[in-house]
């Protein structure tokens, strides 16, 4: 976002040039570029957030994060923008992009560590278990990773008792009024999943635009929507849009809301989010869900 | 508007030449600052050294591996745009037509996201060095099929129609734009993710492979179009009054398209689409050094660097570290660039 300070950032940082290059140089400590939320999360939650200098957009959590200069988009970097930052490691997640900016940073001599690929929570304490190997923080690490697994452990045990498979619908977007649905081998599919319920959509991989038609004929029990895919307004009226409203779980009012990092981020936060939307789902079974 | 460059009148030479000149000293301006500033603040003594090599890697490196390129890419790519665009306009006395209209940069589009969405199978096929290359020769030759096809679609009987061309073209452009639509809806994730960047144009990819793909041909076509610029002149005065006075209309047609596409297919296949320079370049050059091609072409090649490389410094420095998509620029400072132009000539003019 252009804002007064970014410009005068800018200009101050041209004027000032050379000056401020000493003097961060003769700072101490590690200064790490985080990009990708999750990994940033992750960071933050063995106790590394001091030495994080920026993030990318997709970083929100923890709140410290937000103070954090960006350098824009996962996936649109520029690499002399995130030399600028005079970072001297980058972790980046596997999405990190495109290639050749990252290469370029590599080439100047920073160290660039990519992280590991793939969705699902095998990936979570394999983040975890990659961020403290390469800040050296093993012991750290290795802790928030046995607390994850732990807390996911009891969390699927207090889930076994769940005899239902709602059916749901994920909608990462509602853009244009055109809904673009989860299907399988998403993190929301993995999520559904793990929060025992049935993703509605089979019959393709990844995200896909999903016609209002189809979405009622495959009558999901309950619509799920990332925070962002609502924006401002209210949930009702962003449906009504989108020719949604005919289906089941909107005629019912069972559309749930969720933060879209903590769902679909697979990072610390990821037992909690199974929990939160299995007591969503399940909301009958929510009181005695010993969460 | 009705001044027109006559050989050895010697006041409206000067007048363009000098023209000629301020492009000149200004796309030479803004490509020393495109090495010169970036969101890395390096001092000038450092930017020296490095180009000389006795600086820090770092400094190397950005001056070297990530300026330099970008700013010649840059360069190379905006007169390439705006070469085709005002040999275009000159062709089909059209003063709308860019090369986005007549199909050659969806050609190339279409071309790259082939590449990228269905590349990932033929790319086993390829060695290993041959790989990379995968995506610019895909939208190189898918900028070369959209304008054979055109200018094949458009021609009976020895001569092409001018409405015809267009209008093929617009066909291209929207044939081009729903198989693109097609391969997004079949691409997965991560093919995907290559596409976003891709299709928002930009020159953030810029290296010296790039460098050595696009800035050749664009050289090519550049030569192959300065020559033209007589018989740009005489298909001012209608095509069959330019073919009576000698003038090989059809070879011109012909020499017009394929230039076009060898410099816009190598622009996009590195960079992207980027529109409006193609359109407005020409434009901004005829205002201000009047309507004969002489004049015409090199002040619009001129001034198209000037626009991609005003526009893409604008871009790395605005709001570092992150940088917006290229055409937001070039559409921000040329756009109105254009119109005060316009509105400043309408005025005197009457």
């Amino acid at each position: 976002m252009l804002t007064r300070r970014n410009l005068l950032a800018a200009a101050v940082g041209a004027a000032a040039g050379s000056a401020s290059w000493t003097m961060v140089r003769a700072g101490t400590g590690q200064r790490v570029l985080v990009l990708g939320g999750d990994l940033a999360e992750i960071v933050f939650a063995i106790g590394a957030g001091e030495i994080v200098i920026a993030t990318d957009t997709t970083a929100l959590w923890p709140p410290e994060v937000e103070k954090l200069p960006k350098v824009g988009y996962l996936r649109r970097l520029s690499a002399e923008g995130l030399l600028s930052l005079m970072p001297d490691l980058v972790l980046a997640g596997a999405d990190a992009g495109p290639q050749g900016a990252l290469d370029q940073v590599r080439a100047a001599g920073i160290r660039v560590e990519t992280g590991p690929e793939g969705t699902g929570f095998d990936t979570v304490s394999k983040k975890i278990v990659f961020v403290g190997s390469v800040l050296k923080r093993d012991a750290e690490a290795e802790a928030l990773a046995a607390r994850v697994a732990m807390e996911m452990a009891s969390v699927e045990v207090a889930l076994s008792s769940l005899a239902e498979t709602p059916s749901v619908l994920f909608l990462i977007s509602l853009a244009n009024g055109a809904p673009m649905a989860s299907g399988t081998g998403t993190a929301a599919d993995e999520m559904i999943r793990l929060a025992h319920a049935r993703n509605v959509v089979d019959g393709f991989e990844g995200y896909r635009p999903l016609s209002p038609e189809a979405a009622v004929g495959l009558a999901p029990q309950i619509i799920v929507l990332p925070d962002h895919a609502v924006g401002a307004g209210d949930v009702r009226s962003a449906l009504d849009g989108t020719g949604l409203a005919a289906t089941p779980a909107a005629g019912q009012g069972r559309v749930v809301v969720m933060d879209g990092l903590k769902l679909l981020g697979f990072g610390p936060r990821t037992p909690a989010a199974v929990g939160e939307l299995a007591r969503a789902l399940h909301p009958a079974a929510a009181a005695r869900l010993d969460l | 508007m009705q001044r027109v460059a006559v050989p050895g009148m010697p006041s409206t030479f000067s007048r363009d030449g000098l023209a000629v000149l301020c492009f000149a000293v200004l796309a030479l301006a803004l490509a020393s600052a495109g090495v010169m500033l970036g969101p890395v603040p390096l001092g000038f003594g450092e930017v020296l050294g490095a180009l000389s090599g006795h600086a820090e890697t770092r400094s190397q490196v950005i001056v070297l591996e990530i300026r330099a390129p970008r700013v010649v890419l840059g360069a190379a790519i905006g007169a390439g745009l705006a070469l085709s665009g005002t040999a275009l306009q000159g062709v089909l006395r059209n003063p709308l037509a860019d090369p986005g209209l007549i199909g050659v940069t969806a050609g190339g589009a279409l071309g790259a996201v082939a590449a990228i969405v269905v590349g990932s199978h033929v790319a086993e096929l390829l060695p290993e060095a041959a790989r990379s290359w995968l995506l610019p020769l895909a939208a190189f030759f898918g900028a070369g099929a959209a304008t054979g096809f055109v200018f094949a679609v458009s021609r009976r009987d020895g001569t092409t129609h001018t409405a015809t061309l267009i209008l093929a073209g617009v066909a291209v452009n929207s044939i081009a734009g729903a198989v693109i639509g097609l391969l997004i809806y079949v691409s997965d994730d991560r093919q995907l993710r290559d596409l976003t960047f891709w299709t928002m144009g930009g020159l953030g990819g810029a290296d010296w492979r790039m460098v050595a793909l696009a800035v050749p041909c664009i050289g090519v076509a550049t030569v192959g179009l300065m020559r033209l610029t007589r018989a740009l002149d005489l298909l001012q005065l209608g095509e069959r009054a330019a073919w009576y006075s000698g003038l090989e209309v059809g070879h011109v047609k012909t020499a017009v398209g394929l230039w076009s596409a060898l410099a816009v297919g190598a622009g996009t296949a590195v960079a992207g689409p980027i529109g409006f320079i193609g359109l407005v370049a020409p434009h901004i050059a005829r205002l201000c050094v009047g309507p004969g091609h002489r004049m015409v072409v090199p002040a619009a090649a001129l001034t198209g660097s000037a626009l991609l490389l005003g526009a893409d410094l604008t871009v790395r420095l605005i709001v570092p570290p992150a940088e917006p998509p290229v055409g937001l620029a070039t559409s921000l400072i040329g756009g109105p660039f254009f119109l005060w132009l316009l509105l400043t000539r309408m005025r005197r003019d009457a």
